[in-house]
C-alpha cells in the first residue's frame, strides 16, 4: 500500500462537520420558497397582516417539508425540515420579547430629556411638557427599597435553603411546603399584610421600610426555591471530602458548599429581585407614592418606579402617558443592569 | 519488592497471624477493630470483622465488589454514619481508645484518620494552594508556615514539581491523576496518623497509578495506610498486609488476613487462593 506524502505546511485545518455552503443555500431556498408561498396565501385567502403572513409561513414550511421528503433523500429532507422548524420556533418565541422592548422604547423615548433621570416631580405635574420634571425620586425609592428587601430576604432565603438541603432538619418538609405555598400568595395580599401590621401598628404612616418588607415577602419563595435547587447540584463527594478533613457541618457549608455555587446563589438573588422590581400593588398599600426625591425610608411615602408608572398613566394626558412609558423604559433598563452586574460578579470565579 | 517487604516485616508476622481472633491491642498497632458489624437499614452488610493495622504499614483490603471493604474503611473514620440508614456494632480502637465511645468527636478523629476517595474530588471553588490548606482551614487548625506546608504536602504527594508554578490555578484545571495526588496532599496537610484510601487509582491511567503507588510507599514510612483495591497486582505491589473479604450471598466478612506475601503465595483458605489467582471475583 502506498500513501501520498503531503508536507505539513500544505495541510489546512478544516471543519468537515460544519454545514456546507450547498446545504445552507438549500435551507435559504427552502425558506424563500416558503416565504413566497405564504405571500401568495395572504394575497388569495382571508389571512392578513404580519401575523397572518407568519401563520401562513409556518404552514408553508410544514407542507414544503412534507413534499420535499418525496423528492430528496428522506433523512436529509427531514433534517432540513427540523432545522427550519426549530429556527422558526425560536423566532416565534422572540416575537413577544422584541415586541415588548420595541414598544416600550418607542413610546418611552420621547419622555427622555437631559434632566429626566435627575429631577423629581415636585414642581411639575404629570400633564406638563416633557422637558420638565423627571423620575429621580422613583429611581432612588425603588433602589432603596430593593436594597432593603434584598438585605432582609437574601440571607433568609439562603438560610432556609441551607436548612432544607444541608441540615435536612426535622421541619425541612414543612419549610419547603410553606415556601411553595408562599410563591402562590397574590402580591396585593402581601401588601395588605404589611399594611395591617407595619403600616398601621408600627410606622403609623406609609414607609419605605414597609414597602421593602412587602417586597421581601414576595421575593423570599423565589430566592429560597432557586437557592435550594442550586445547593442540590453540589455533589455529595465534595461534602464527604470536607468532612473527611475534620470539618464541621458549619465549615463545610460555608467554606465548601456555598463558595462552589456562588454564581448560582447570585442568580437566585437576581431572580428574586427581578420578580419584585416591577411589583405595584403591594407598594401602593405600603410605601405609597411620593413626588419628591427623598431618602427617608422610615416615615412617609416614598417614590418608586412602578407607582410612578401607575400614577402618571392614571393622569391620562398624552404627556403623562408618555412619562409612564418612560418609567417602564427605566425599569427595564434597571433590571437589565442588575442582571448584567450580577452575572459579571458571579462569573469572575471559574469555580461553579 | 515483595520479598523486600517480607524481609522487613517478618518480625511482626506472628502478631499479625492472630489478627482475626484479636484479643488484645498489639503494641505496634496504630488501629484495631474488634467484632465490627455494619448494617444499611435491615441489610446486614458486614459481619464480625476484627483486624489490626500495624503502625507505619500498608494494609490492602481486597475482595470482590459488594463484600463490604469500602463500608469497613468508612467505619474507620466514621464516614459510615453520614448514610441515614447506617448502623454498626463493635469497637474501633485508635491509640487504645474506642472511636465510637460516647462523647468522642468525629471531626477530631477525622483529623487523625484522613481519607482519599475513589473519585478525585478537589474543591472546585479553591485554588491548588487553597485545596492543600483546606484541611487546616476547615478544621480551624493554626498553621505556622503555610507556604512550607503546601510545598511539603505536595512534595510528599509527588505533585510539587508539576504545580509549583501555578499554585493559584484552580484544582479542576489539573488532570485526573494530578487531581488525585492533590487530594492526597490535601489529606496529608492535617498530618494524619492513619490514611484511608478507597480505590484511589481506579479512575486513573497506569502512569498516574504508578506515581500514586510510589507515593503510598514513601508515606508508609511515617503513617499507617489502609487501602481498598480491586487490583490484585496493586495489592501485591503496595501492601505489607492483606485482608481478604467475601460476602458469599450473606453479610461480608473477613476470610483471611496476614502478610501480603503469605496471602498471595500460600493462603490458608482455598477461597483466598481462588480469588488472588483470579479464579473468581
Amino acid at each position: 500500500m502506498t500513501t501520498t506524502f503531503i508536507p505539513d505546511t500544505l495541510v489546512k485545518p478544516a471543519r468537515p462537520w460544519r454545514r456546507t455552503h450547498r446545504s445552507t443555500l438549500a435551507m435559504l431556498g427552502f425558506m424563500v420558497l416558503a416565504g413566497l408561498s405564504s405571500t401568495g396565501i395572504v394575497a388569495v385567502t382571508g389571512l392578513a397582516g404580519p401575523l397572518g403572513w407568519y401563520v401562513a409561513f409556518v404552514f408553508s414550511l410544514a407542507v414544503l417539508g412534507f413534499l420535499g421528503s418525496f423528492f430528496r433523500d428522506r433523512v436529509v429532507a427531514v433534517d432540513l425540515f427540523a432545522t427550519v422548524l426549530i429556527c422558526t420556533a425560536f423566532m416565534t418565541v422572540l416575537i413577544p420579547w422584541v415586541s415588548i422592548f420595541y414598544s416600550v422604547i418607542k413610546r418611552g423615548a420621547p419622555a427622555f430629556y437631559k434632566g429626566y433621570l435627575t429631577t423629581d416631580m415636585l414642581v411639575t405635574s404629570s400633564g406638563e411638557a416633557l422637558n420638565l420634571g423627571g423620575l429621580s425620586h422613583a429611581i432612588v425609592g425603588t433602589l432603596l427599597m430593593l436594597t432593603i428587601a434584598s438585605l432582609i430576604c437574601i440571607p433568609l432565603g439562603i438560610i432556609a435553603a441551607i436548612y432544607i438541603v444541608e441540615i435536612k432538619g426535622r421541619f425541612a418538609g414543612v419549610v419547603r411546603f410553606l415556601t411553595q405555598a408562599m410563591s402562590g400568595v397574590p402580591s396585593i395580599v402581601a401588601g395588605l399584610f404589611i399594611y395591617s401590621t407595619l403600616v398601621i401598628l408600627v410606622f403609623h404612616s406609609f414607609s419605605g421600610i414597609a414597602g421593602a418588607c412587602a417586597l421581601a415577602i414576595l421575593m423570599l419563595p423565589t430566592v429560597t426555591r432557586t437557592a435550594e435547587e442550586v445547593l442540590k447540584l453540589v455533589p455529595d463527594h465534595l461534602r464527604a471530602a470536607s468532612y473527611a478533613l475534620g470539618a464541621s457541618q458549619t465549615q463545610t457549608t460555608f467554606k465548601v458548599v456555598l463558595p462552589s455555587v456562588r454564581s448560582g446563589l447570585i442568580t437566585a438573588s437576581v431572580l428574586g429581585l427581578a420578580r419584585v422590581a416591577g411589583e405595584t400593588a403591594p407598594l401602593l398599600l405600603t410605601s405609597g407614592y411620593f413626588i419628591k426625591l427623598t431618602t427617608n425610608v422610615r416615615n412617609g411615602a416614598i417614590g418608586s418606579l412602578p407607582t410612578y408608572i401607575f400614577s402618571t398613566l392614571g393622569a391620562g394626558t398624552t404627556e403623562s402617558v408618555t412619562r409612564a412609558w418612560g418609567g417602564a423604559c427605566v425599569l427595564l433598563a434597571l433590571i437589565l443592569i442588575l442582571f448584567i452586574g450580577a452575572r459579571s460578579l458571579g462569573g469572575r470565579n471559574k469555580g461553579r | 519488592m515483595i520479598t523486600m517487604l517480607t524481609d522487613n516485616t517478618s518480625t511482626v508476622e506472628t502478631t499479625h497471624q492472630q489478627a482475626s481472633p484479636a484479643s488484645e491491642v498489639a503494641e505496634t498497632s496504630a488501629m484495631e477493630t474488634r467484632g465490627i458489624h455494619a448494617w444499611f437499614g435491615k441489610n446486614h452488610v458486614l459481619r464480625n470483622v476484627s483486624l489490626q493495622f500495624p503502625t507505619n504499614s500498608v494494609t490492602g483490603l481486597i475482595g470482590p465488589s459488594g463484600c463490604g471493604k469500602s463500608t469497613f474503611l468508612r467505619l474507620l473514620n466514621r464516614m459510615h454514619e453520614f448514610i441515614p440508614t447506617a448502623a454498626m456494632a463493635g469497637e474501633v480502637f485508635l491509640d487504645g481508645q474506642d472511636i465510637y465511645r460516647p462523647g468522642a468527636a468525629a471531626a477530631e478523629l477525622r483529623l487523625r484518620v484522613g481519607m482519599v476517595f475513589q473519585k478525585p474530588n478537589p474543591f472546585p471553588s479553591m485554588t491548588i494552594q487553597q485545596n492543600v490548606l483546606a484541611g487546616p482551614t476547615l478544621s480551624k487548625t493554626k498553621v505556622a508556615d503555610k507556604k512550607d506546608l503546601v510545598e511539603d504536602c505536595l512534595t510528599r504527594a509527588g505533585l510539587w514539581k508539576e504545580v509549583k508554578d501555578r499554585l493559584d490555578a484552580y484544582g479542576s484545571s489539573l488532570s485526573g491523576g494530578q487531581q488525585q495526588r492533590l487530594c492526597i496532599a490535601r489529606a496529608l496537610a492535617v498530618r494524619p496518623d492513619v490514611l484511608l484510601m478507597d480505590e484511589p487509582c481506579s479512575a486513573l491511567d497506569p502512569g498516574s497509578t504508578l506515581r500514586i503507588e510510589e507515593t503510598i510507599h514513601e508515606l508508609s514510612e511515617s503513617m499507617t495506610i489502609v487501602i481498598v483495591t480491586h487490583n490484585m497486582q496493586q495489592a501485591a505491589r503496595v501492601s505489607d498486609y492483606c485482608a481478604f473479604f467475601l460476602s458469599e450471598d450473606g453479610p461480608g466478612h473477613l476470610v483471611e488476613a496476614g502478610l501480603t506475601s503469605m496471602i498471595f503465595s500460600n493462603p490458608s483458605d482455598q477461597r483466598t487462593a481462588d480469588y488472588v489467582q483470579g479464579r473468581f471475583g
